[in-house]
C-alpha cells in the first residue's frame, strides 16, 4: 500500500492518493477521483517502438528508433518540441537540453490552453496565491469560464468551495460561490449566484465590472454581454464585500474572442479589488505538469512557453513561436510530440501540417499523433512508474512516487538516448567531412 | 445557426489516454445542445447532427442538455470538435476553440470512429 | 595550482597587498602545490567573491522572469562549446547567473529568502545554476507554527520548529521579513511597527524577533537571524530599525559573530515624515552601528536605471506598484509567508531615488568598521549584480561620487550628507565588504579568505593596485572588476578573460540542527495537526528530498551535547 502518492493527471495534483499495488501491478486506487483513478489504473498500452516503413509502422529496437529520431532531427532546419505537460521536470530539462543541441523550436501545451494567460500575466503580474490560503481564508470565490466538477473533480473539496480551513471552519456554508459561464454546467449547479453571458463577451463584462467597483458605474450601459446592468452591479458587491476573494479562470476566457486580452483585464479587475479587499486569482492549469514544463523552460530560458532556439539565443514570440504558429504557416519541418496529443487537439487544419513533416511520437498511448507519426517510443509512466517532479496549478512543486516497476524507458532516458545519438551522428558528420 | 462551445468533460477526461477506444469514442464525438433545439431538428434515423462551417464539417451524436442555452452547441473538446477550428491564433498563439459560429443540422450520414477521421490525412 | 606573485589582499589572516605566491591542492589552499602556474604579477588578487544577500533562485525569481520577457530579451547570448544560452538583465536565466557571477570573480552566493512550502523549486533552480557555491535563507517570521510558540512562549519547541524547518527546506539560515506582515497580508493588512499585534496570533513582531533570535542561539546556527525589518521602505522608518536592534542588543551569540544581520539597511534608513521631505537618516544609522557591536549590515544598494524588485515583504510590492503603475505579482504561501514581484526603474531626476542612492553610499563610508557592512544592491531589488563594480567604485572615488551628484536632482545635498564625505574605501576595505566580511557574516569558515583549508577559490583581476590610483583612475577600476582576468573555483579555472572555461557543479550548503528528540515529538503533535487542518498537502509530501540535492554540504549545528536528531 502506496500512501500519499502524487495523482498524475490534473493540475490540482492531490497528493494524498493510496494506492494498493499487487504482484508489481496497480490493483486499487483510493481518494482519486475518475481522472487520476483511471490514469493511475492505466491503459492498454504501446508495447515497442516503431518505425513508419513504405507508410505502416513496424516494430524495430529502441535504439533503432533513437538513430532514426536523432536523424530526423539533426537534418531539420526548425523542428517542433512540442508536448510536455503530462511527464515530469526531469524529462522537460533533457528536453530543453536537446532543443538547444539541435536547434528547435520547443512549446508546450500551454499554447492551447493558458498561453493567454501566461500573456496577460506578462502585461500585468499575477496577484496570487498558493491554493491553502483560499482553502483557509476564501470567503468568495468566483469561477469564470471553468468547470471544475469536470476538469478538476476534487478541486472544491481540496482547495475551494467546499473546504474547510482555519479562518473558514464552515466550509461551503460560509461562502458565496459565484459562476461566470456561457452556459450552465454542472459547477454552476454548486454556486450561489449563476451569471450567464453572451459567448465572446468576457472582456466587456470584465470591464464593466471594474467600472463598477471603482465607483463609475455610470459608465456602464444597461446591459453588457447579455447580463443587466443591476446584475452586475449586484456582483460588483459581492466582490467588494469579500474578506478574500478568489477568481479561478478556465479555457473559457482563454480560448474566446479576446484570448490574452481577456485574462489582461481579469488581473487587472483583481488587482483593482485589492485596493477595497483581499482578492487573488489562479489560472485552473489543466494537466498535471504544463506548469512545470513552463517553470523549466523559464528558469533555463527565460520564457515559459514557445521559445525558438534555432536562431541562437532564445527567442519567444508567440504569434510567431508557438506551436500553432509554425504548423498553420508550414514553418516546421519536423515534430518531436511527447506527453501529448498535438493532432487530437490542434485544429485539424494545423493538425495537418504534421502529416508532411517526420512526426516522432513518445507517448505511453496510441493516440490520433501515433496515425501521423514516423516513429514511435513508448516510454514509462511518470507519476505511475518514475519518480519525477511536477507543479501544480499554483506553482507548487511536489514529488511524484513511482509505485511499479517498468519495462519501458522513462522520458528522461528516451531523450537522453536520442541525445546521445544526435552526438554519435554529429561526431560521425564530422570524421566524414574530414 | 448556433455558437460552438468546445470543453472538457469527465467522460473525455477519462478517455483522453485511451483515445483509440469506444470509451472515447462515446464520450468526444456527440454534440449537445439545449432541449428545445434538441427538439426542434427533424431527426430520422439515429440522432446524428452534421456542424459546419468554414473550416470543416463534421457528423456526430446529438444529445440535449438542459444547461444549454438556445443556438448554442458544445462538443467535448478533441479531435471531432477540431475539424471546425481554424488554425488562425489571433497573433497570440492560441486558436480560436470557442465561440465559433457553425451550421447545425439533422444528418442521416454517420460518425466517423477515429481512424476514419484521419485517414484521409496523408497518413 | 599556483598563482605567482599576485598582491593579495586577505584581510581575514592579516594579508594587505602583500606580494606573495598562493598554492592550491585538490581543491584547497595549501602552504605547497605543483601543477598549472598562473601569472600574476603584480595583480590584484583576492578570494573569491561571497555574497550574502542575493536573490537568485526560487519562485518569485521565476515569476519575475515569467512576467518580464522583455527582460529576457535583454542580455541574450547564444550557446557556446561550454555555456549554455544566457538571458535577461534583471532576471537573469540559472545559467547567466552562474557565469556573470564567476565573469566578475565571485564564487559563492546565497538566495536571501526561501519559503519552506517551496523549498524544492528554490533547489532546483539552484541546482541549475553552474559554478557558484550556494545556499538559501529560510522564511520563518510570518509562521503559523513559529507565532504560536512565540505566543506560548515556548522557546525549546520554538528552536525544535527551527531545526525541522530548515532540515524541511534544507536551509542554511533563519531569514525574517517584515515579522507578522506577512500573514496579516494575508487578509490584505500590515503591521505598522514591531509592537503591532499581528491580527488573529495575539504575538507582536518584537517577540517574534526576540524569539527566533535566541532560537538561533540555542541552536547554534553559523549565521545569525538575518532581518528585513518591518515598514521598510517607508519615511521616517530609521525610527524602527533603531527601536529592532536595540531588542537585540543583550542576547548573547552562540558563536563569534553578530546576533543580527540586517538585510538591505538603505531601504531602512529612511528619514522625513512623507515623500515630500524624504530625507536621509544613514548617519543616525551608521552612529548607531559604529556604537554596537551586535549587528551588521549589508548594503542594499541602488543604481540607476532597471531593476526587478522582489521579497516577501508583500505589502511593501503592492504599495511599489500602485505608485508606480507597474505590472504587479503576488504570492501568498499557507501557513507561512507572502511575497510579492514589480518590475521598477530608478531615476536620476527623480528625488526619492537620488536620496536612495545616496543612502547606501553614505552608510557604507559613515561606519567605520568595515566587517560589518556588506557590499550588495539586494540584486535585483537595488540593482543587477553585474553593477557591483559601480558601486565598488563610487566607494573607492570622491570625485565619481562628486561627478555622480552633479547629474542629479538638485535638492539632493539638502537631504543628505554624502556630497561632505570624503572617505574613500581602500582595497583592505573592499576585500572585507565582498569577501571576508560576508563569509564571516554567514559563518562560512572556508570561504572568504586564502588561509591553508580555505576552498581554493580565488579572484586574479587586471588591475596593479601598488600603480592604479582608485580615486582618480575609478574608470579603469570598473572596468577590470567587471571582468576578472581569472576566476577559479575549487582550484579549476572556472573563467578567463570574461571566457566561462569549465563549468563544474557547485556545492548546496545547508545546516542540521540537532536538538532533544522530547522537544520534537512536542512539536510534531502540532505540525500533524497544521497539515490535517490547514495545509493544502500531506506532511509525507512536504520536506525536500535528497535528489534535490546532489551536491550538497551539510553543516551540522544544534545542541552541542546531543547527537539527537528529529
Amino acid at each position: 500500500m502506496i500512501k500519499d502518492a502524487v495523482c498524475s493527471f490534473c493540475g490540482c495534483l492531490c497528493d494524498d492518493i493510496n494506492v494498493e499495488v499487487e504482484d508489481g501491478k496497480v490493483k486499487r486506487v483510493r481518494h482519486a477521483c475518475r481522472l487520476g483513478s483511471s490514469k493511475i489504473m492505466g491503459h492498454d498500452r504501446m508495447q515497442s517502438p516503431m518505425i513508419r516503413k513504405d507508410g505502416v509502422l513496424v516494430a524495430s529496437s529502441f535504439q533503432e528508433a533513437y538513430d532514426r529520431a536523432a536523424q530526423i532531427l539533426l537534418q531539420a532546419s526548425k523542428p517542433l518540441m512540442y508536448g510536455w505537460a503530462s511527464t515530469s521536470c526531469e524529462a522537460a530539462k533533457k528536453g530543453i537540453l536537446l532543443a538547444e543541441e539541435v536547434g528547435a523550436v520547443l512549446d508546450s501545451t500551454a499554447t492551447v490552453c493558458h498561453g493567454p494567460s501566461v500573456i496577460g500575466i506578462e502585461e500585468k503580474g499575477l496577484p496570487g496565491v498558493t491554493l491553502g490560503q483560499v482553502k483557509n481564508r476564501a470567503d468568495t470565490i468566483v469561477f469564470w469560464g471553468c468547470n471544475p466538477a469536470e476538469a478538476h473533480p476534487r478541486h472544491s473539496l481540496r482547495y475551494s468551495s467546499n473546504s474547510c480551513g482555519r479562518f473558514t471552519p464552515e466550509g461551503r456554508e460560509g461562502r458565496k460561490i459565484i459562476v461566470v459561464d456561457v452556459r450552465e454546467t454542472k459547477t454552476a449547479k454548486n454556486a450561489d449566484k449563476f451569471v450567464r453571458i453572451t459567448p465572446g463577451s468576457d472582456y466587456e463584462v470584465i470591464s464593466a465590472l471594474r467600472m463598477l467597483v471603482a465607483g463609475k458605474g455610470d459608465t456602464v450601459p444597461d446591459e453588457v454581454g447579455g447580463v443587466l446592468k443591476a446584475d452586475l452591479a449586484d456582483l460588483a458587491d459581492m466582490l467588494k464585500a469579500a474578506r478574500f476573494g478568489a477568481v479561478f479562470f478556465g479555457l473559457g476566457i482563454t480560448h474566446s474572442r479576446g484570448r490574452y486580452k481577456n485574462i489582461d483585464n481579469a488581473l487587472s479587475l483583481v488587482a483593482e479589488l485589492n485596493s477595497h479587499t483581499k482578492f487573488v486569482i489562479m489560472p485552473m492549469r489543466g494537466h498535471y505538469n504544463v506548469g512545470g514544463i513552463g517553470q523549466v523552460l523559464a528558469w533555463s530560458s527565460g520564457y515559459p512557453m514557445s521559445v525558438d532556439f534555432t536562431r541562437g539565443g532564445p527567442y519567444f514570440n508567440p504569434g510567431e513561436t508557438a506551436a500553432c504558429d509554425l504548423l498553420a504557416r508550414g514553418d516546421a519541418d519536423a515534430a518531436l510530440i511527447i506527453a501529448a496529443d498535438a493532432v487530437s487537439n490542434f485544429p485539424r487544419a494545423t493538425a495537418k501540417a504534421l502529416a508532411n513533416i517526420p512526426v516522432i511520437q513518445i507517448d505511453p498511448y496510441e493516440n490520433p499523433t501515433t496515425l501521423l507519426s514516423d516513429v514511435v517510443i513508448p516510454c514509462a509512466i511518470a507519476g505511475v512508474e518514475v519518480e519525477g517532479t511536477a507543479y501544480r496549478m499554483d506553482g507548487l512543486a511536489l514529488r511524484l512516487r513511482k509505485m511499479v516497476d517498468s519495462s519501458f524507458p522513462s522520458d528522461e532516458e528516451i531523450l537522453v538516448g536520442i541525445l546521445e545519438s544526435v552526438h554519435k551522428q554529429r561526431q560521425l558528420m564530422a570524421n566524414e567531412g574530414a | 445557426m448556433a455558437t460552438m462551445i468546445s470543453g472538457r468533460t469527465l467522460a473525455q477526461g477519462a478517455g483522453c489516454e485511451s483515445k483509440m477506444s469506444l470509451d472515447f469514442f462515446k464520450a468526444a464525438s456527440i454534440c449537445h445542445l439545449s432541449e428545445k433545439d434538441f427538439k426542434s431538428l427533424e431527426f430520422s434515423e439515429g440522432k446524428n447532427v452534421l456542424i459546419k462551417n468554414e473550416f470543416g464539417q463534421v457528423v456526430l451524436t446529438a444529445k440535449a442538455d438542459a444547461g444549454l442555452p438556445d443556438s448554442m452547441v458544445f462538443i467535448p473538446m478533441g479531435p471531432w470538435a477540431n475539424v471546425i477550428v481554424g488554425k488562425e491564433t489571433g497573433g497570440c498563439g492560441t486558436p480560436h476553440f470557442k465561440g465559433l459560429e457553425v451550421e447545425v443540422a439533422a444528418t442521416n450520414s454517420p460518425v466517423l470512429n477515429i481512424r476514419e477521421l484521419f485517414s484521409g490525412m496523408g497518413a | 595550482m599556483i598563482i605567482k606573485g599576485g598582491i593579495v589582499y586577505d584581510p581575514a589572516n592579516g594579508i594587505y597587498g602583500d606580494e606573495m605566491d598562493l598554492f592550491i591542492d585538490k581543491g584547497r589552499m595549501a602552504l605547497q602545490a605543483k601543477g598549472e602556474e598562473i601569472d600574476a604579477s603584480g595583480l590584484l588578487v583576492m578570494p573569491g567573491g561571497v555574497d550574502a544577500h542575493t536573490h537568485i533562485a526560487g519562485k518569485k525569481v521565476n515569476t519575475g522572469r515569467i512576467m518580464s520577457p522583455n527582460d529576457s530579451r535583454q542580455g541574450t547570448e547564444p550557446r557556446s562549446a561550454v555555456c549554455r544560452p544566457s538571458t535577461g538583465y534583471t532576471v537573469p536565466n540559472c545559467y547567466a547567473m552562474g557565469y556573470r557571477y564567476a565573469r566578475m570573480g565571485y564564487t559563492t552566493a546565497f538566495e536571501a529568502a526561501t519559503p519552506i512550502l517551496e523549498a524544492r523549486h528554490t533547489h532546483e533552480e539552484l541546482e541549475e545554476i553552474p559554478i557558484l557555491d550556494k545556499g538559501a535563507l529560510t522564511l520563518f517570521g510570518s509562521n503559523w507554527q513559529v507565532m504560536e510558540c512565540v505566543r506560548d512562549k515556548d522557546l525549546s519547541k520554538l528552536a525544535a520548529y527551527v531545526a525541522w524547518g530548515l532540515r524541511a527546506a534544507r536551509g542554511y539560515g533563519v531569514k525574517i521579513v517584515n515579522p507578522g506582515g506577512g500573514e496579516a497580508w494575508g487578509f490584505g493588512a500590515n503591521v505598522k511597527g514591531i509592537n503591532d499585534t499581528v491580527p488573529n496570533f495575539d504575538v507582536t513582531p518584537a517577540e517574534i524577533i526576540m524569539g527566533l533570535a535566541k532560537a538561533n542561539e540555542m541552536l547554534h546556527l553559523p549565521h545569525s537571524i538575518h532581518l528585513h525589518f518591518n515598514n521598510l521602505g517607508k519615511p521616517g522608518n530609521y525610527t524602527t530599525a533603531i527601536e529592532t536592534l536595540d531588542l537585540l542588543k543583550d542576547i548573547k551569540p552562540s558563536r563569534m559573530r553578530q546576533i543580527v544581520h540586517v538585510a538591505h539597511m538603505q531601504f531602512s534608513a529612511y528619514g522625513g515624515t512623507s515623500w515630500r521631505d524624504f530625507e536621509s537618516k544613514a548617519p543616525v544609522i551608521a552612529d548607531y552601528f559604529n556604537a554596537h557591536s551586535h549587528a551588521t549590515m549589508d548594503m542594499g544598494q541602488m543604481l540607476f536605471g532597471s531593476a526587478t524588485t522582489m521579497t516577501a515583504d508583500a505589502p511593501l510590492e503592492y504599495g511599489n506598484a500602485r505608485l508606480t503603475h507597474n505590472k504587479w505579482s503576488n504570492h501568498d504561501i499557507e501557513l507561512e509567508e507572502s511575497s510579492g514581484v514589480v518590475p521598477m526603474n530608478y531615476f536620476r531626476k527623480m528625488l526619492v531615488n537620488a536620496v536612495q542612492w545616496a543612502i547606501g553610499l553614505e552608510l557604507a563610508l559613515l561606519v567605520n568598521d568595515p566587517w560589518k557592512v556588506l557590499m550588495t544592491t539586494d540584486h535585483p531589488n537595488g540593482s543587477p549584480f553585474v553593477n557591483y563594480p559601480e558601486v565598488i567604485t563610487l566607494l573607492m572615488s570622491k570625485p565619481k561620487r562628486d561627478a555622480e551628484i552633479a547629474t542629479l536632482h538638485e535638492q539632493v545635498p539638502k537631504r543628505t550628507t554624502l556630497a561632505g564625505i570624503e572617505r574613500e574605501l581602500d582595497w583592505t576595505d573592499i576585500s572585507i565588504m565582498t569577501r571576508a566580511a560576508p563569509a564571516r557574516v554567514l559563518g562560512l569558515d572556508d570561504k572568504g579568505h586564502l588561509g591553508p583549508g580555505a576552498d581554493g577559490d580565488v579572484s586574479i583581476y587586471n588591475l596593479r593596485p601598488l600603480e592604479v590610483d582608485t580615486s582618480l583612475d575609478h574608470a579603469i577600476v570598473k572596468k577590470a572588476l567587471a571582468t576578472a582576468k581569472y576566476t577559479i573555483k575549487g582550484g579549476v579555472l572556472v573563467s578567463k578573460e570574461g571566457q566561462i572555461l569549465a563549468t563544474p557543479p557547485g556545492r548546496t550548503f545547508w545546516v542540521d540542527a540537532a536538538v532533544p528528540q522530547a522537544d520534537t515529538d512536542r512539536l510534531m503533535i502540532d505540525l500533524e495537526e497544521k497539515f490535517a487542518k490547514y495545509y493544502s498537502i500531506q506532511i509525507a509530501n512536504y520536506a525536500v528530498q535528497d535528489a534535490y540535492l546532489p551536491h550538497a554540504k551539510v553543516i551540522r549545528a544544534g545542541l552541542p551535547i546531543l547527537s539527537e536528531v528529529a
